[in-house]
């Protein structure tokens, strides 16, 4: 594909971890460059999400390397990942549902006065100027996030992955729990920080999402990566025959 | 910011004029049903003593200043058991807590200090106090690494704390109660001279309310800046009155307790003097009352304005989502258990102090009392809920039910019987609350 020259923005290599003895990513390698939408398809079990989390910062891979702008990296924690600007939409969210939209946006990044004091109006008023691009129709600023629904939860979590102003995004099936109006943001979204220039693991069980939003596809069985596809030169049947079967199509690396 | 998403979707429907005041004055509606059920107790309890006992006693100055006292070292240890339990922890170990404490500061300034600075010189109580924290906080710290680094569930390692430390203030003075404290130190359990009296209560009190009147008015400027909507000015003023009336008639009630006869005597016995007619030497706060409010407003800063309460709220709930969110949750729970036992070391300064001795059955029960105070406060066990001054007014109605019931007479088993209903039913109560908000 024409935008993937130049060094890519991740690289992950050889990735490994294991659980418990069952082998949940096996030598999986996988990149991204900037401006590109990458989906990782396969299986519940697959292996996607574990992943995408030794990227995070959730877990750590026992193989492989991960390379940032082809510098390696070492990814112990969370605060390892977002000091290199991924910022991760995690399926379950993710969201401390006692705390407010604010206090969840913030996590871990509380604004502070000169004191150190968490500075609780900013993050407020942070927190409604990204959500009145994002989510126009959101209001309920001072509930526990346990009190709003699917759609507005998911857009408190897709808040605090763009307000950090990341440059690697990981969206774990973020449309999985939406209406279809609210998918269709989402789907806006993603074009737009794609276009930001961006780079984008999305997780998607959704093959019309996967050909609408991605450049190219992963498709993962059993821990392994069963080959990587440019979308636009596959059909929907030869990605589900990959899911389904492991068959490896003739376009496929 | 002013276009009609910003109103939150609670004030469309108005409701009634109480639902009215209470959205627009902001009052937690479980606030007003802690103090309605502790009004309820103490004109109860007076009323009954009135009818059946020939004369109130309970809502006098002195009971009152009594209670005040009394609440002190509960309602210290329930301001950190508040973090415990928010974390979905518990620490069974605090009232033994207070006993090793207490015992190692007898020892040491009864028994070391006086030895290497004389006895009664002024710097034994401050070095006494502190290293009656520092080894709390010690004991709590290792309580938290057992449980945060090495896995062990908060309830077996604080259940074995309760049972080891009690014994090790036992084995400390092989039994002995170690007695009397030194005479500076033993002004911080209270008593007429452990008191800032009249003057000192009306500066504290002044303090206080320049306080309350800083706090609303800077809340309502920062509501200003960024434009967020403002509470009704009435609400502000309804509040600030309240507020500054509490601390107010706290002072004025403290300031009524006088001194009894035979502490004035020797008063000025000392100064050589005859007892003048008519003299009134008010009380004033004690010690340590004032040591439970500067904890309280410490630790209420500490949960609301400071980035380590946020995230003790967020370990609360949801564990996942705070360590995702890079919060290092373990090194927090060390910290709060740390926290947990200082604040159990600061009580036994004040229990140890206030009794003048150091003995291996000071705090023996503290911990239910003080758990109990936490929960009654609005603590919720299933974690990520609970506020400090919940947990102080808990302890005052637990305190208050425990000074009533021997007031009017009852004897301990009843005292306990009624104590533990009630702790049930309150606990009841919440939860119904909390299903019909929702």
């Amino acid at each position: 594909m024409s935008t993937n020259r130049g060094t890519p923005l991740v690289e992950m290599r050889d990735i490994s971890i294991s659980f418990g003895g069952i082998k949940a990513v096996d030598h999986v390698t996988v990149d991204l460059y900037p401006g590109e939408v990458v989906g990782l398809l396969g299986h519940n079990g697959a292996g996607k999400s574990t992943l995408v989390k030794c990227l995070s910062g959730a877990y750590q891979a026992e193989t492989g390397e991960i390379l940032i702008n082809g510098q390696k990296v070492c990814i112990k924690d969370p605060r390892d990942a977002r000091a290199l600007n991924i910022e991760t939409i995690y399926q379950t969210l993710a969201l401390a549902d006692n705390l407010d939209a604010a206090s969840n946006l913030f996590l871990g990044r509380e604004l502070v006065n000169a004191f150190g004091f968490v500075d609780e109006s900013k993050m407020e008023a942070e927190a409604r100027k990204i959500m009145a691009r994002l989510n126009p129709n959101f209001n309920k600023f001072a509930a526990p996030v346990s009190a709003l629904s699917g759609g507005q939860r998911q857009s408190v979590a897709i808040a605090r992955a763009v307000y950090f102003n990341a440059r690697i995004l990981i969206m774990d099936e973020p449309t999985a729990a939406l209406g279809p109006h609210e998918s269709q943001m989402v789907a806006e979204l993603i074009q737009e920080l794609k276009a930001q220039g961006l780079g984008i693991f999305l997780i998607e069980h959704d093959i019309h999402n996967v050909m609408k939003l991605c450049d190219r596809a992963v498709v993962m069985k059993n821990g392994q990566r069963v080959g990587t596809v440019n979308v636009n030169e596959v059909t929907d049947d030869d990605i589900l025959g990959m899911i389904i079967m492991g068959k490896k199509p003739a376009q496929a690396a | 910011m002013s276009n009609s998403t910003d109103t939150p979707a609670g004030s469309v429907k108005p409701g009634g004029p109480i639902s009215q005041f209470m959205r627009s004055t902001e009052i937690d509606p479980r606030l007003v049903g802690m103090v309605g059920a502790l009004l309820l107790i103490w004109v109860g309890f007076h009323l009954y003593s009135v009818l059946f006992m020939g004369g109130g006693t309970f809502l006098t100055p002195r009971n009152l200043w009594n209670l005040s006292v009394q609440t002190a070292s509960i309602g210290i240890m329930a301001t950190g058991m508040v973090l415990i339990i928010i974390t979905r922890n518990i620490d069974l170990s605090v009232g033994s807590l207070v006993g090793v404490t207490g015992m190692v500061m007898g020892i040491l300034q009864v028994e070391v200090l006086p030895a290497y600075l004389g006895l009664g010189h002024p710097a034994i109580w401050a070095i006494t106090a502190v290293v009656g924290i520092l080894v709390g906080a010690l004991i709590g710290s290792f309580h938290g690494w057992l449980s945060a680094y090495r896995g062990i569930p908060s309830f077996i390692v604080t259940l074995g704390g309760l049972m080891v430390w009690r014994s090790a203030a036992f084995l400390a003075a092989n039994g002995k109660t170690i007695s009397p404290v030194d005479e500076s130190f033993a002004l911080l359990g209270g008593g007429p001279y452990g008191a800032i009296g009249q003057l000192g209560s009306w500066i504290v009190g002044l303090i206080g309310c320049v306080g309350v009147i800083y706090m609303i008015g800077k809340g309502r400027k920062n509501r200003k800046k960024h434009g967020f909507v403002l509470r009704p000015i009435w609400a502000e003023y309804f509040m600030t009155i309240l507020s500054c009336g509490v601390v107010l008639g706290s002072v004025v009630v403290v300031n009524a307790y006088p001194w009894p006869a035979g502490i004035l005597k020797q008063y000025y016995e000392k100064l050589g003097q005859e007892v003048p007619a008519d003299v009134f030497i008010s009380h004033g706060f004690a010690y340590p009352v004032l040591i439970l409010a500067a904890a309280g407003v410490a630790m209420t800063i500490l949960m609301t304005r400071t980035r380590f309460g946020r995230y003790v709220f967020a370990i609360g709930g949801n564990p996942e989502a705070a360590a995702l969110a890079g919060i290092n949750t373990q090194a927090m729970t060390v910290s709060i258990f740390t926290l947990m036992g200082a604040l159990s070391g600061l009580a036994g300064v004040v229990a140890s102090a206030r009794l003048n001795s150091a003995t291996n059955a000071l705090g023996v029960g503290d911990e239910l009392f003080v758990i109990a105070a936490a929960v009654i406060g609005g603590t919720s066990l299933a974690g990520g809920v609970g506020t400090i001054y919940g947990a102080i007014l808990g302890a005052l109605v637990m305190k208050s039910l425990q000074t009533g019931m021997v007031l009017i007479g009852f004897d301990t088993a009843v005292q306990n019987m009624v104590v533990g209903a009630v702790l049930v039913l309150a606990v009841w109560l919440d939860n119904t609350y909390r299903k019909r908000i929702k």
